[in-house]
């Protein structure tokens, strides 16, 4: 697939997904997940970074994308603001080791073609994170993520009203990304 | 968690939305100019020769010099914080309420006597100045600074900097209306010591609040 072509396509399932397209958002996010893994553990190779923590990588651009997903202009190409945060990303992740801060990174089109397949669990793994949440964020999180219940069940579940399981999903959400942001790596 | 995993997380939270950062930068420098005029009418008084004195093209200067600050600094924190966005233009376009203050600097050697120039630099209100522009920019900046964290600023001291030029020049505008020195030596100096105050601010409050 050209780079072009797949563009396009992302930015219409974003379109989608800003509308509310709960579908278009699974695919966007799951189409995008491989590419974000070749850029990731490409780039990471070369700034001597392992594979696992490539993941962690991938785990902290998807969660940039998503509290940020404000930041794209619907009538600009998805493609830029895509690479912008996955290299901001990989600069933190850089910087965390302590190396300088210039990362060189491959343009998206030689990178289309990697091989990102593969779910290589992340070093600094979520789990790990979720100890460092609240109890009640750490449920929620399990029960939506890796119990795969919708926000009904787990409402249901954890005895809490819809909307009070959206809000709290929102800031754990929130809480996830600036443990990241803080964490040593 | 898996990565798979994450994606279920994050597809489940797809209904809390954020209004477009663009609109929400703009609402920020709507209210905290509001709240500096409201802060310039209570505490700050407009110049009693106002009417007389607008039709000048010493004060015409300061004006553009202001406003063109205003407009491009808006347009430059704005694409700082949308990643992707090129910024083009608009980064020259910061370089032009400068440019036409050197300009008005020139004009003012070439027409006034040098034996005048040293009461045209310091004025009647170089303290004044450097006080209120600073004083008026505070609402502004902290409306602007909280409106960034929604954005995405790939540099956040770089996007506070600029915010504090965007502030700096909204108090940098409604303080002319009160202030009596109108040479382009008394901008030039005071006028942009108090914008560099305002931007340094920014910078630092931007380098550490910004991150995300």
């Amino acid at each position: 697939m050209r780079l072009g072509d797949a563009e396009e396509e992302w930015a219409e399932l974003m379109r989608a997904a800003i509308g509310g397209n709960a579908s278009a958002y699974r695919s966007l996010l799951q189409t995008l997940t491989p590419v974000l893994r070749g850029v990731a553990r490409r780039n990471c190779a070369r700034i001597g970074l392992d594979g696992s923590e490539a993941e962690d990588v991938v785990q902290e651009v998807l969660i940039a994308l998503h509290l940020k997903r404000h930041t794209w202009d619907p009538d600009r190409p998805i493609g830029p603001w895509i690479m912008t945060i996955t290299r901001n990303k990989l600069i933190d992740a850089r910087r965390k080791r302590g190396r300088s801060t210039h990362v060189p990174i491959e343009e998206m089109n030689e990178v289309l073609s990697v091989d990102g397949s593969g779910d290589s669990v992340a070093r600094f793994d979520i789990n790990r994170m979720l100890e460092r949440l609240g109890e009640r964020q750490r449920d929620l999180l399990r029960s939506l993520s890796i119990e795969g219940c919708s926000v009904q069940e787990t409402a249901q579940r954890l005895n809490m009203s819809e909307g009070a399981v959206r809000v709290a999903l929102h800031r754990a959400i929130k809480g996830l990304a600036s443990l990241y942001r803080e964490s040593p790596q | 968690m898996k990565t798979d995993d994450l994606v279920n997380v994050l597809v489940a939270d797809l209904p809390i939305t954020t209004p477009r950062f663009s609109r929400t930068l703009t609402r920020a420098l709507i209210f905290g100019a509001l709240i500096a005029a409201l802060v310039f009418v209570l505490g700050v008084h407009m110049r009693p020769d106002f009417a007389a004195a607008i039709e000048t093209p010493r004060v015409w200067l300061k004006f553009a010099f202001g406003l063109s600050l205003l407009i491009a600094s808006f347009k430059l924190t704005q694409r700082l914080a949308s990643p992707g966005e090129p910024i083009g233009f608009w980064g020259m376009a910061l370089l032009g309420a400068p440019l036409m203050l050197a300009l008005g600097v020139a004009a003012e050697m070439w027409l006034t006597p040098e034996s005048s120039w040293k009461m045209r630099l310091i004025g009647a209100n170089a303290r004044f100045c450097l006080l209120f522009i600073p004083m008026l920019a505070t609402a502004p900046l902290a409306c602007l600074l909280f409106a960034l964290r929604q954005g995405a600023p790939t540099n956040p001291g770089l996007a506070g900097a600029v915010a504090g030029l965007l502030a700096g020049a909204v108090a940098a505008t409604l303080y002319a209306l009160h202030c009596p020195d109108d040479s382009p030596f008394f901008l030039a100096t005071w006028y942009s010591s108090a914008i560099v105050i305002v931007s340094a601010s920014g910078y630092g409050v931007g380098s550490r609040m910004l991150r995300w």
